[in-house]
């Protein structure tokens, strides 16, 4: 099973998912996170390993990046989940793989994004008395500026 | 009255000999095990402090005196402050019955070997009050530990002494070592047996690799003495490298003959042997990892325990069958 | 009887917790009732810095990720950064990188044995042994690159110069002596009855349970999965050698030390072959020191703690939009509070040495 059947199945399965710039990238939206996944790592495609959850701040959206891997079909898979600035919000995938507790806690410790149904969502790198996200684009060093040089 | 001045004025001298022994000796093995350690591990230890680092352990001593001692803020005062005490002093009392020769023993008890093996047990007071009187969790998981374990160990210890005993006859030290004038007990095959068994109970007794349970330095830290320091650290220090003496003499003297030897002086043919045995027990600490809590007391007690009991029993039939 | 749990809080400063980690422990007794993990105490935020860098100035943040094997992080970094650019390295420049990331897997691998048997309790002298063996490797490194620790060797589409004379020479004597030296280590751990009582069956790890926490690396192949990025998804000209991808039985943590043991055997193999095969040419790249980054790029190469990702994500200036690393420990770290519940602190310290973990990468 190569990566366009994958994406074929998929997209027969949930109408309306996109190939992103390269051929192994999926962008969906967020209702349908769950679902997909849920595909992806039961169904024929056997997507067993979440290798890495991340995100991009596009300054007026969030991008949630998910590279997932199969051992069974030795491809990797990108999906993107854009979301709205105001709206920060996806569903939790701890259900699926125990990666994705920690995967989403950091997640949302420098971005913001919280995960829905995450059973433990906290800071994890940074300060739990901390209140700003450092990977925004918008973060401010709050007076941490580098000194000038000399 | 008619004091006798001479006797006191001996006891006096013979106490500060046995004191100045229990320092320099302690001094002595913990610059021999950094030496032996250094030399298993491809290093060369200390150097730089006289020749071959041989003063170093001076200077170790004067920093240990020198150093600040911390008490914990919610440390139990008075049971901290005695912990140290009760590890030391039966240490250095238990030199008393030790049979250096012929002539060099403080006191030669008529019950002398029931005395050291007595006396030495008290050590886990002392090791368990300073592991509840700091008031720190790894310290006291460090003492508990310890009581257990040394409790446990303490019966096959005493099992396989006491095979020794009735090969000799006596409790007297001086006594089992002129019983082995016709040959060391070690040559016999139940008393090897029981020599083996001491050798492994005794290296629990002293919480040595690989059963330094108590101060598992990856698990607890430092185990019972986390908070001690100054002199009241040196103290357990001391006390741990004495006591590894007592229990290399106690079997030199059980097993391995004593003070006998071929040629005069016999002092040297027992300092020998206890060094022998101290080398020995240096050399499986830098080698072997620690054994687990449950694994060594199930050793103890479902392995140790009846192999001594038996060996005890077959003596006793042996014995009977001699006599 | 009124039972309490005792909440002991081993690190951030204990022994052997490997760096800054702090594990909240709820003991029962001894036996560990519940873990809480906190990590962060080492973050410095590098992937914020990323954004500040250009590419080719990040290179020595990369070392200061996992510090035990920076060549294999630069190495990563590098494949990522021409992946995206587009650029390809020169055999010569490929054939000496193989050389080196192999070099770092093998002092890594000594010293998460030795660290191990450090955790174990035996006291240092497995631990020195391997400090003794990994300082050879340091020697050739500080040789090849003036460096000791934080090595900085590799650049985007080479790598900084050619092998020094005699390096070859101190890399084949290294390979002999490593030979001769590794029964030494089978002597003093592999057999040993009270190392085999410590870490057989002791904090096994299923298949299933692996993958599902992302473990990667010898972690996983110890739970027997043979997934090696080198043999499966071979990058650099790994595809040109001979060599097996070790895996273990069980799982446990003597199969992790073991399989590390045997990793050793086949990196060395690997030396050997590309030292044989090494190409004539010049492996100093010949490219661009500022790059136009588009688009974006997602490269993961086998580190010796597992799988080490980096995503660049370009927006046509000579900066990385986003630089995200994908550390191995991370995943392997988040499986540790599962994986020790209910075991007794010997065995957790146990478990927790046999990860073998470095904190720099998990707290970036």
């Amino acid at each position: 099973m190569d990566i366009t059947t994958i994406i074929h199945s998929l997209q027969a399965k949930f109408p309306g998912i996109v190939v992103g710039a390269s051929a192994d990238q999926l962008i969906i939206t967020k209702e349908v996170v769950k679902p997909v996944f849920e595909f992806l790592k039961n169904g024929p495609a056997a997507f067993t390993s979440l290798h890495s959850i991340t995100a991009v701040d596009r300054k007026d959206t969030v991008e949630v990046v998910y590279h997932v891997h199969s051992f069974a079909h030795r491809v990797m898979l990108t999906v993107k989940v854009i979301l709205g600035n105001d709206q920060l919000e996806v569903p939790s995938l701890t259900l699926l793989w125990g990666a994705a507790d920690w995967l989403e806690r950091e997640v949302f410790d420098l971005f913001g994004v919280r995960f829905e149904g995450h059973p433990d969502l906290r800071r994890i790198l940074n300060p739990d008395s901390w209140t700003a996200h450092p990977l925004r684009k918008d973060f401010q060093m709050d007076g941490i500026v580098p000194r000038p040089v000399k | 009255m008619n004091i006798p001045w001479l006797a006191l004025l001996s006891l006096l001298l013979k106490g500060v000999a046995i004191l100045a022994f229990f320092a320099v000796n302690a001094m002595f093995l913990i610059w021999l095990e950094r030496k032996i350690s250094a030399k298993i591990q491809n290093r060369l230890g200390p150097m730089v402090v006289g020749p071959h680092g041989a003063l170093q352990l001076i200077a170790d001593t004067v920093k240990l005196l020198l150093k600040e001692n911390i008490v914990p803020a919610e440390a139990d005062r008075l049971i901290w402050w005695l912990a140290p005490f009760f590890v030391a002093v039966p240490t250095v009392a238990a030199f008393l019955c030790i049979p250096f020769s012929q002539e060099w023993i403080v006191a030669d008890l008529n019950v002398g070997i029931l005395f050291i093996c007595s006396i030495t047990s008290l050590c886990v007071l002392g090791v368990f009050m300073a592991g509840w009187g700091s008031n720190n969790k790894y310290s006291l998981l460090g003492g508990m530990r310890s009581a257990a374990q040394i409790v446990s160990y303490e019966v096959p210890l005493l099992l396989s002494v006491l095979v020794v005993i009735m090969e000799a006859g006596t409790l007297s030290m001086q006594g089992i070592v002129h019983a082995q004038e016709l040959g060391w007990f070690c040559l016999k095959p139940n008393v090897l047996l029981a020599f083996l068994i001491y050798m492994i109970s005794a290296t629990a007794e002293v919480n040595r690799v690989p059963f330094d349970i108590p101060e598992a330095e990856s698990e607890l830290v430092s185990g019972y003495h986390t908070e001690y320091s100054g002199m009241k650290f040196s103290m357990f220090f001391l006390a741990e490298y004495a006591n590894l003496f007592i229990i290399s003499a106690v079997a030199a003297t059980l097993f391995l003959g004593g003070w006998l030897g071929p040629l005069r002086p016999s002092v040297f043919w027992f300092l020998i042997k206890v060094y022998g045995i101290i080398s020995f027990l240096m050399w499986i600490r830098w080698t072997l990892p620690r054994v687990r809590m449950d694994q060594m007391m199930s050793f103890a007690w479902k392995v140790l325990t009846p192999l001594a009991l038996i060996n005890v029993l077959v003596t006793g039939w042996l014995l009977a069958g001699k006599g | 009887m009124d039972f309490q749990e005792l909440t002991i809080n081993m690190g951030p400063q204990h022994p052997s917790t490997h760096g800054v980690l702090f594990l909240q422990l709820k003991l029962d007794g001894e036996v560990i009732v519940d873990c809480q993990p906190h990590i962060g105490y080492l973050h410095r935020s590098i992937e914020k810095i990323a954004e500040s860098r250009s590419l080719v100035q990040f290179m020595p943040f990369t070392d200061r990720l996992d510090y035990i094997a920076s060549m294999n992080n630069n190495l990563g970094f590098c494949l990522a950064a021409e992946k995206l650019l587009g650029i390809t390295a020169s055999p010569r420049a490929q054939y000496l990188r193989v050389i080196v990331a192999e070099l770092n897997r093998v002092a890594s691998h000594l010293l998460a044995i030795g660290t191990f048997a450090q955790d174990l309790g035996a006291y240092a002298t497995p631990l020195f042994y391997a400090l003794r063996d990994r300082e050879k490797i340091i020697q050739i490194f500080d040789k090849i690159c003036g460096q000791r620790l934080t090595y900085n060797y590799l650049r985007i589409g080479g790598v900084a110069g050619d092998l020094p004379a005699g390096a070859d020479q101190l890399i084949k004597d290294f390979m002999a002596y490593q030979r001769r030296i590794l029964p030494e280590y089978h002597d003093l751990l592999t057999g040993n009855v009270i190392f085999c009582a410590r870490s057989k069956n002791i904090g096994v790890l299923p298949k299933e349970t692996a993958i599902n926490y992302g473990v990667t690396g010898p972690n996983l192949r110890a739970s027997g999965v043979a997934w090696d990025l080198r043999k499966d998804e071979p990058y650099l000209v790994y595809d040109k050698f001979d060599f097996n991808v070790v895996t273990g039985a069980n799982g446990d943590s003597w199969d992790r030390y073991d399989v590390r043991m045997r990793e050793i055997e086949e990196s060395l193999k690997i030396i050997e072959q590309a030292l044989g095969g090494l190409p004539e040419g010049d492996p100093v790249a010949k490219v661009n020191k500022v790059f136009r980054l588009n688009g974006e790029a997602y490269m993961r190469t086998e580190n010796p703690r597992g799988e080490l990702g980096f995503y660049i994500v370009g927006d046509g200036g000579p900066l990385p939009y986003r630089l995200k690393v994908r550390s191995p420990s991370f995943a392997n770290l988040s499986v540790l509070s599962a994986m020790i519940k209910g075991m007794n602190i010997s065995d957790a310290v146990c478990v927790l040495g046999s990860l073998d973990i470095v904190m720099g990468e998990i707290d970036r």
